[in-house]
């Protein structure tokens, strides 16, 4: 994989390489399984080290399909881990709590569903069965259920309250409602199609996803494009970031009942939709996206810099207005403290662990497209409150705007797309700061070309795991408000 | 401390007259479903096929049509259009696509022409000025919630067509679903349904609602509404903008004709 050192590891050489990765700073970004050919599976750890520095990758394969747990020495995996454990059937030994994570309990799989073993196309039998939960015990200590089915236009969870009067002991966030199974839907297709799948794991991060599974096909088969493709990618990368961060502000603004406050982050986030459809003829920066650059060039429209500059007027106005407000204020400082430790050892990413002291952009610190050439300030914040995840969502909206008018100010013409030949077996990584934080694909090609594996890691799925621990112990009233701070997205999640 | 109502007030109106006008629907340059030409298409090119991935288009036997054509299936993505060297896929702006029965996004030679007057009332006259949505993510992308979320923005400004969100099933006339229907949240959706005080209405949005779309099937993935409960509107997209909902919630409400017939966008009031 370009990029990315490689390395073989003995399963008992695992756990000595992860500790001595976190002694030299590294982390762990992704874990997952694929079964080469169809046979005996294989487990890959995706680690980064320093900034700049390439990815590091271990590849291991298991022995019966028991693995040793690396989750105690760092938990941001944990997760992957009982994905894993759920999905692929990768036994993992001493992992702390090993229940299962993506399936609801009362599913019963016929076989793993992403082994080759699983029969293609059956929908798995399910009765609906009591999901694992906690015992919180003591007196008048009530439990709130909460979804799957909540108020207003919301994706789909469940939350699990454990509360006494206004405080909250213990909440625990019950995801995968809607696991759709998407990285076994791009088995077995072309790779040029998948980016059609690949635009749908996460609507509102379509671009993002389009540009890292790109990448990671264009990593696999050795496809260089030509600079007026990374060009348009940086530019719309910027754009999705854009409208994401207005949404943003308008939800946080509504759940502090800042009621034209809301209305006024909603309408910026629709008037940067409009200009994405004019650009591109999709509202959600779609069906422009393939390996080897572009599906046709963009439609940079002649009002297009006077659009953006009212915009951009706009925009400060509306976050200026933002930052004096103190009701507005009073509810997000100190609402929702993430620590550094914790954003750390769990794996936080993007705006959530700049909020938090933690200083990791890949923009700037795995540059790809053309970031390598654009200046980039990446905010960071020590407090790692709600206001925190603010002030550095309101400082990116900033530099994305700055960005796009130096790109504008310097357009790339020419071809905006390369051929390319797939390469049996090529493997490919590919990564993008998403509005949420770091994305990842990795993919596998079989001996035709074909897709054998991909394996998404969302920022939502890092992101969720975090969340809980900022609302373990604090306040109700503050909690719809805490959740808007975190910015997540259910869909990227569940797949 | 800055005061919000003086703030929005000075930024005067943001909404749209449409649909009463026909202007300014915010959807300039969106790329809706393809456009069908039967006359244009080629015997032995599959290209457009071999590219659907939904499955929206496929081949017909001994047929002078060579293709099945279902938008119900469509997500819009435009690869059949790159691909068709002779042009009989169209890129159009037809986005409004919703309809009341499941086969009339299926493409068919005959044009049958709306029968005007004998329109079939779903809604009895009762609901004819206000609706009441209960929205349901069956598993979506997040596409259509943020649609749906946008229709409150001060541009569509959704209430001013008497038309509202409730958080509770009991208020509802229309149960919204997005999504594909996976095998974790069929039961919420059904419990959902059941809460609704009859009458009621449902309606398929987007493209996974209707057929399940890109991720159908698989080993936990739906194939939409179909069989799972009764859908009084179809509507495709990926996702529908808000104009194409908006246009499906009047519809509803016979508010609004339905332009699309056996798979044909229904042009000649508009242009």
């Amino acid at each position: 994989m370009k990029g990315v050192e490689e390395i073989q590891l003995a399963s008992t050489e695992l756990q000595p390489a992860c500790e001595a990765l976190l002694r030299a700073g590294g982390r762990m970004q992704m874990v997952w399984s694929w079964f080469p050919d169809g046979r005996d599976m294989e487990v890959c750890y995706l680690a980064s080290r320093q900034p700049r520095e390439s990815f590091v990758l271990w590849r291991s394969r298991s022995e019966n399909g028991v693995l040793p747990s690396l989750t105690r020495i760092t938990p941001a995996i944990s997760w992957h881990e009982r994905e894993m454990s759920d999905l692929c059937g990768v036994r993992f030994q001493g992992h702390p709590k090993l229940n299962p994570l993506i399936l609801h309990a009362g599913t019963q799989p016929v076989a793993p569903p992403l082994s080759p073993r699983y029969p293609k196309d059956t929908p798995l039998p399910f009765v609906r069965q009591p999901a694992h939960v906690p015992k919180v015990v003591g007196p008048d200590i009530q439990e709130l259920p909460f979804g799957p089915v909540r108020a207003g236009v919301m994706e789909s969870a469940q939350f699990l309250f454990f509360y006494l009067g206004e405080h909250i002991l213990h909440y625990q966030p019950r995801l995968f409602f809607k696991h759709r199974g998407m990285e076994k839907r791009f088995e077995g297709l072309e790779p040029a199609l998948g980016v059609v799948l690949a635009e749908r794991v996460s609507g509102v991060g379509s671009f993002a996803h389009a540009l890292a599974y790109c990448q990671a096909i264009e990593s696999a088969c050795d496809c260089v494009i030509p600079p007026r493709a990374e060009w348009v990618r940086t530019l719309l990368a910027e754009f999705e970031r854009l409208y994401n961060h207005l949404h943003y502000f308008g939800h946080l603004a509504d759940t502090t009942t800042l009621k034209v406050g809301h209305a006024e982050g909603m309408l910026l986030e629709e008037r940067v939709k409009q200009i994405s459809a004019r650009l591109c003829g999709s509202r959600f920066l779609r069906n422009l996206l393939q390996p080897g650059g572009l599906r046709h060039d963009l439609n940079t429209y002649t009002a297009l810099s006077d659009d953006l500059q009212k915009l951009h007027q706009d925009i400060r106005r509306y976050l200026e207005q933002l930052s004096r407000t103190s009701s507005y204020l009073d509810r997000l400082i100190t609402t929702g403290i993430l620590n550094r430790q914790i954003a750390l050892d769990q794996g936080a990413t993007g705006p959530i662990e700049r909020a938090s002291g933690l200083d990791y952009d890949l923009r700037r610190d795995h540059p790809y497209a053309a970031y390598g050439s654009v200046q980039l300030q990446v905010p960071v914040r020590e407090i790692g409150d709600a206001n925190a995840r603010a002030e550095i969502r309101a400082a990116e909206i900033e530099t994305s705007l700055a960005m796009i008018q130096r790109l504008l100010a310097n357009v790339q013409h020419g071809a905006f797309c390369a051929s390319y030949q797939t390469v049996p077996n090529g493997q490919g990584l590919g990564w993008c700061e998403s509005p949420r934080g770091a994305l990842f694909y990795a993919v596998h090609l079989d001996s035709n070309g074909r897709l054998a594996r991909v394996k998404v890691r969302s920022p939502s799925f890092s992101n969720w795991r975090i969340f809980q621990y900022t609302v373990h112990d604090s306040n109700m009233m503050d909690y719809a408000i805490n959740e808007a701070s975190f910015g997540l997205t259910i869909a990227g999640c569940d797949r | 401390m800055p005061i919000w109502t003086l703030f929005g007030l000075s930024r005067g109106t943001a909404t749209t007259d449409w649909p009463a006008d026909l202007q300014n629907d915010g959807q300039q340059n969106v790329f809706g479903m393809p456009r069908y030409h039967p006359e244009k298409c080629e015997t032995g090119c599959k290209e457009c096929v071999a590219v659907c991935l939904p499955g929206a288009l496929s081949l017909k036997q001994d047929d002078e049509v060579r293709l099945n054509v279902d938008y119900g299936r469509c997500v819009a993505c435009q690869l059949c259009v790159e691909v068709c060297p002779t042009g009989a896929m169209e890129a159009t702006n037809d986005w409004a696509f919703a309809v009341h029965e499941r086969d009339d996004l299926r493409w068919k030679q005959a044009l049958r022409s709306p029968e005007a007057g004998k329109l079939k009332s779903r809604v009895e006259g009762a609901f004819k000025r206000s609706l009441h949505i209960r929205h349901v993510d069956a598993g979506s992308c997040n596409g259509c919630e943020s649609e749906l979320q946008a229709l409150n923005n001060p541009f569509y400004n959704l209430h001013r067509l008497g038309i509202f969100f409730t958080p509770s099933p009991r208020f509802a006339d229309v149960l919204l679903v997005t999504g594909t229907v996976t095998y974790a949240m069929r039961d919420a959706l059904l419990a959902t349904y059941d809460a609704m005080p009859a009458p009621k209405w449902v309606m398929a949005m987007g493209t996974c609602a209707v057929s399940g779309g890109i991720a159908a099937g698989g080993y936990s993935s739906g194939h939409g509404l179909d069989g799972v409960l009764p859908v009084d509107v179809w509507l495709p997209g990926c996702p529908p903008n808000p104009a194409a909902i908006i246009h499906a919630l009047l519809m509803l409400l016979e508010r609004a004709p339905q332009r699309v017939h056996n798979g044909q966008m229904d042009t000649s009031r508009y242009e």
